[in-house]
């Protein structure tokens, strides 16, 4: 809406003037709800985070005993590499379906089955992520015991399979929207000189749309790092350094969530669950600039 | 003169071998939907009726019904919804119509996309730090309903934006040549040609706001508590309550021995509602696509 720019009148009546200020308000909103996220969550931390804290020890030691009696020790080593192992596990799986259903739906489907499709993709989509735990606690649960002839099916798979589904939608429809904005004309170009739908698929739409996938891909494993209440619930819940798919892991998002109702306020644990929270918001933060930064690159080309 | 060569052939081959590759691959999503509502169905058929639906849970739990955790999730929703609704539609009234493309509207858009990908656990923090302590809230209703707000305000935005984006320059262009202002231009003339988009998003937003466990776990939600059965109004937002998200993650995970078929039970409703709210949206999006006047 640049082109055209309406002056702004020079009397406005006094109610107008309240109404635009309310707009203008509610437009910063966003900004300072970021700033004021980091701000709280930071300022509950803070105390521990920069008077008691061993930061290397925090980021690198694989021992988490914040109620050992004579010895606490604070190490999210095992907990980061719990969400970051769940995540890639799952983005194994949810690229190629994620990316390989956006390609079929963009370019393959007839507008017909492309409607139904997107709607059965934004129904998966709605899916409540107690409801995605709740399922691996139950029906996947009993799967894996019976497929691998595992003891107990909580497992990293079980929780990948979940977070798997839970980031397909999002990487589908960014990445549809990526193939969506490849002009026409490559496509006319290719097609004219001969190739195949598959070959302008893989040898012009997937080059020219990289960015955007690549995006696609970044904010479903920002989605599969920040999701807690799945894996809360299908991952087995136990500090481990994952050795296996089939491994008992905890992940970071999953350690608040559990531990957060049992610590009274002011505790050093209690803050130092409150820096677990600065340290996702800072990585998910990052994951979503970058993601961003790929996309307004496009659009600078 | 135009007979197949072996590279034709070849390239034939893979188009077919790729187009139901990619076929399979889309049509297998559909199979965890499916396979998830007719699993929930089948275990809690037997314990699905209107006495689960308006009975409060009994027996620590173990039995009885929903009614104390599903009128907290309708509390939880409509607050957060009076909350939201309004700053998200303006937020994104602001950004399609009052913003100029400079760096800082850059960063109010970065803003809103960063919004949304903050984990719901970080965002329960949030809330705990600011609407519980800070404000001196408490936890309650309004604290938990303040954090989803926040957590699903870019929901609102962005549909709010796309419905907006749809009303075509022209009408803005008639309506300011008759003298209007700005503000009597969007009032009279934007929101009201689009005001299904904005219903679709208003109408996520209560799909997004009902399923959220993180975020209500520690602001205002609560494992158990004991209200009247049939009393819509029954709880008082400056208390806590009980929700459908947390009551299923309690049930399933935290009290031995419930009833066979409760927790499921507990789960269809609360992805009924969903998709039921979700499919709603679709309806009328739609609806709205086939009487578009231009």
């Amino acid at each position: 809406m640049n082109i055209l720019r309406k002056k702004s009148t020079a009397n406005l009546p006094f109610s107008e003037t309240v109404i635009e200020l309310f707009i203008r308000l509610c437009g910063f909103s966003c900004i300072i709800f970021v700033f004021g996220i980091f701000f709280f969550v930071f300022r509950e931390g803070a105390g521990f985070l920069f008077n008691g804290l061993d930061i290397g020890q925090f980021l690198t030691s694989p021992e988490w005993y914040p109620t050992s009696l004579n010895n606490k020790r604070y190490g999210t080593f095992a907990l980061i590499l719990g969400t970051f192992s769940v995540t890639a596990l799952a983005m194994c799986m949810a690229v190629p379906f994620g990316l390989g259903a956006a390609i079929f739906v963009s370019e393959f489907c007839s507008p017909k089955l492309r409607e139904t499709f997107k709607i059965v993709i934004e129904l998966l989509a709605a899916i409540p992520s107690v409801v995605w735990g709740f399922i691996g606690l139950t029906l996947m649960n009993q799967l894996i015991i019976q497929v691998f002839n595992a003891p107990i099916g909580l497992t990293m798979l079980n929780g990948s399979i979940m977070l798997a589904l839970m980031s397909v939608p999002i990487i589908v429809s960014i990445a549809e929207d990526a193939l969506k904005a490849v002009p026409d004309s490559y496509r006319e170009a290719a097609e004219a000189l001969g190739a195949t739908r598959w070959q302008v698929v893989y040898r012009v739409l997937l080059p020219a749309a990289k960015n955007g996938l690549l995006a696609a891909v970044l904010l479903g494993a920002a989605r599969s790092i920040g999701e807690t209440m799945a894996v809360l619930m299908a991952t087995g819940h136990s500090v481990n350094i994952p050795s296996g798919p089939l491994s008992w892991i905890r992940t970071l998002t999953a350690t608040i969530a559990a531990e957060l109702g049992e610590v009274a306020r002011g505790d050093e644990h209690y803050q130092v669950l409150f820096i677990i929270g600065i340290l996702l918001f800072t990585i998910t933060f990052v994951v979503n600039l970058i993601a961003d930064l790929v996309i307004k690159g496009i659009r600078q080309e | 003169m135009f007979t197949e060569t072996p590279i034709d052939r070849r390239k034939r081959l893979t188009e077919n071998v790729m187009r139901i590759f990619l076929l399979v691959v889309t049509t297998v999503m559909i199979i965890p939907l499916l396979l998830i509502i007719g699993y929930l169905l089948y275990k809690a058929i037997p314990i699905l009726s209107f006495e689960f639906l308006f009975s409060n849970p009994r027996d620590n739990m173990r039995a009885g019904g929903i009614w104390a955790p599903f009128l907290g999730t309708i509390y939880l929703v409509v607050v957060s919804l009076l909350v939201s609704a309004p700053i998200g539609v303006f937020a994104a009234v602001y950004l399609n119509e009052y913003a100029r493309e400079n760096w800082f509207t850059r960063i109010t858009n970065l803003a809103v996309v960063n919004l949304a990908g903050v984990p719901s656990i970080v965002h329960a923090l949030f809330g705990v730090g600011a609407f519980v302590l800070f404000a001196g809230l408490g936890e309650s209703i309004l604290a938990a309903s303040l954090t989803l707000a926040i957590m699903t305000l870019p929901v609102i935005i962005a549909s709010t934006t796309e419905a907006l984006k749809a009303v075509p320059m022209a009408f803005r262009e008639a309506c300011w040549n008759l003298g209007a202002t700005r503000w009597q231009t969007i009032r009279r003339i934007v929101i009201p040609n689009s005001i299904s988009g904005i219903l679709t998003g208003v109408i996520l937003q209560v799909s997004r706001a009902a399923g959220e466990t993180a975020p209500i776990m520690f602001t205002g939600a609560v494992f158990y508590k004991a209200i009247a059965e049939g009393n819509l109004f029954a709880y008082n937002i400056t208390e806590q309550c009980m929700a459908l998200s947390l009551h299923l993650f309690t049930i399933s995970t935290q009290v031995p021995d419930v009833t066979e078929g409760t927790p499921h039970g507990t789960a269809i409703v609360l992805v009924g509602s969903v998709l039921l709210v979700n499919a709603a949206a679709i309806v009328l999006r739609v609806y709205l696509r086939t009487r578009k006047k231009w």
